[in-house]
């Protein structure tokens, strides 16, 4: 029978949720790196029990920590102790430092700060990391001031892809209320050189070259907010999903505004429909069923909770438009958390399970494709993201 | 023999206990110590002080001897007890709660 196992990063350490295909009886452990924030933790796809943890603090800033047996133990890549002075080893982990070279780099360019004045570019901390598809060793970390970097080395050394930073944008991207940070990586399945990545706020943007060139993929997004509401760049893009089985189609949650677009980004429309509000963070897509999309709307920008104090997630099985409220086993009165961009999560099992996280510290687990759900834990710390995965 | 002192979360990515012991070649000042903790224990870098500028990080602050010696030098010598061992060189987490 396989087993799942839910990564959960949250603002005071990480927990690693395990169960049976049943995802009736759960295992908690943790709390890991505890103290520290974990904005992110996800698996290889290629190697299971290799995952990846982002882990930071305003004190002392960012570590990566990757373990090598699903969990059990971690360690930072090329960190491990040494005896004494000399043999010093590279030790650069956590070293995110932009390109700037004349030979592969950018110019450290400056982006929008929130007064509308120039700031230069930043590193602050990493918001998310996207194993390769097909190496344990290659992982891909977005980083707030945005940018996207690679490592080849199991996360021991890490290198920005700057054509994104340098893509002739960056003057016109500027920071949202968490930061100006690069929070959705996506990697097409049918195509190694194809990448999908959404910055707030600048928006979305494809490369279809590994990284090398960039292109803004922002066309039908209308954000009224902003002094150009349908500029080529400067939305506030939350959150995309794909189903691998159909890259070409993506759903994204903006600030305001349920999208959908039908060709890899070149162009999107609105299916928000009959959702009670349209704003929110996280979207994902049902495993099986790509036309099967899953939101969490919040009131509005300003009041980050459920509306009406209702937990509800919400289920297109129309790709869109035509939405149905799933309640059963969420708090129905009184409830006033959040669901941030990076947690939600499906597994592949039959059928799909369904698992989010909230800023109150519960997680929810549905088996049945959402039609039911019960908490797996309900008092961690904030929860800020959740990755499933489905074990043999 | 230097003695220094980290901050909770850093003994806990380290995996050390309240107090390092370190022997630090030549002048003992903020930078040589750094750099002897630093190779002895690579996960810490970049935790302390920035990678590239090298500067303290700012929410972190160095005491010894009860004297803040954040904003002194990193070249200056670190006081004789500092430097013989009779006192830790303190590296402080500041308190802005979380």
């Amino acid at each position: 029978m396989s087993k799942l196992r839910v990564l959960v990063g949250t603002r005071k350490g990480a927990f690693v949720l395990e169960s049976d295909g049943k995802r009736e009886q759960w295992k908690v452990s943790g709390p890991y790196f505890a103290g520290w924030e974990i904005y992110h933790m996800k698996g290889s796809p290629a190697d299971p029990n290799r995952l990846y943890a982002s882990q930071s603090s305003g004190w002392f800033g960012q570590v990566i920590q990757r373990s090598s047996d699903g969990g059990k133990t971690w360690e930072t890549p090329g960190g491990e102790p040494q005896p004494g002075p000399g043999g010093m080893p590279a030790g650069q982990s956590n070293k995110f430092v932009y390109d700037t070279s004349a030979e592969t780099g950018k110019p450290l360019t400056t982006h929008q700060f929130y007064d509308g004045t120039q700031h230069p570019w930043e590193f602050k901390r990493v918001w998310h990391l996207e194993p390769s598809l097909t190496d344990p060793d290659t992982v891909y970390a977005g980083v707030e001031d945005a940018a996207l970097f690679r490592s080849t080395d199991g996360g021991t050394s890490w290198h920005e892809f700057p054509g994104l930073r340098g893509h002739g944008t960056g003057p016109r991207w500027q920071p949202g209320a968490g930061g100006m940070c690069l929070h959705t990586i996506i990697l097409d399945p049918g195509d190694p050189k194809r990448i999908f990545i959404a910055i707030s706020a600048a928006g979305a943007f494809r490369t279809d070259d590994g990284g090398q060139t960039w292109k803004p993929i922002n066309r039908g997004l209308i954000s009224p907010y902003i002094p150009e509401p349908t500029a080529e760049v400067g939305h506030c893009v939350h959150h995309i999903a794909m189903n691998p089985s159909r890259p070409s189609v993506l759903f994204m949650q903006k600030h305001w505004d349920v999208m959908r677009s039908d060709d890899a980004g070149d162009s999107w429309h609105e299916v928000s429909g009959n959702l009670p509000t349209d704003f929110g963070f996280a979207i994902d897509v049902h495993a099986h069923e790509p036309e099967t999309i899953y939101v969490a709307p919040i009131k509005s920008d300003g009041e980050h909770y459920p509306p009406e104090g209702k937990l509800r997630v919400y289920r297109s099985r129309t790709g869109g438009n035509e939405w149905e409220p799933l309640t059963k086993g969420l708090p129905q009165s009184n409830c006033y958390v959040n669901v941030l961009r990076d947690a939600m999560a499906v597994d592949s099992l039959d059928s799909c399970g369904v698992y989010f996280g909230t800023t109150g510290g519960q997680v929810y687990a549905s088996a049945d494709a959402g039609d039911n759900r019960a908490p797996i834990v309900r008092d961690l710390p904030a929860v800020l993201s959740v990755e499933v995965q489905t074990l043999p | 023999m230097i003695r220094v002192e980290l901050p909770a979360h850093l003994r806990t990515l380290a995996q050390v206990s309240r107090e390092i012991n370190l022997d630090v070649e030549g002048p003992v000042t903020q930078r040589s110590v750094l750099d002897a903790l630093e190779a002895r224990y690579p996960m810490l870098r970049g935790t302390i002080r920035d990678h590239v500028t090298q500067q303290r990080r700012p929410f972190l602050r160095f005491f010894a001897c009860e004297e803040d010696l954040s904003h002194e030098s990193p070249d200056a010598p670190l006081p004789d007890s500092v430097a013989s061992g009779a006192e830790p060189l303190l590296i402080i987490g500041a308190i802005a709660g979380g």
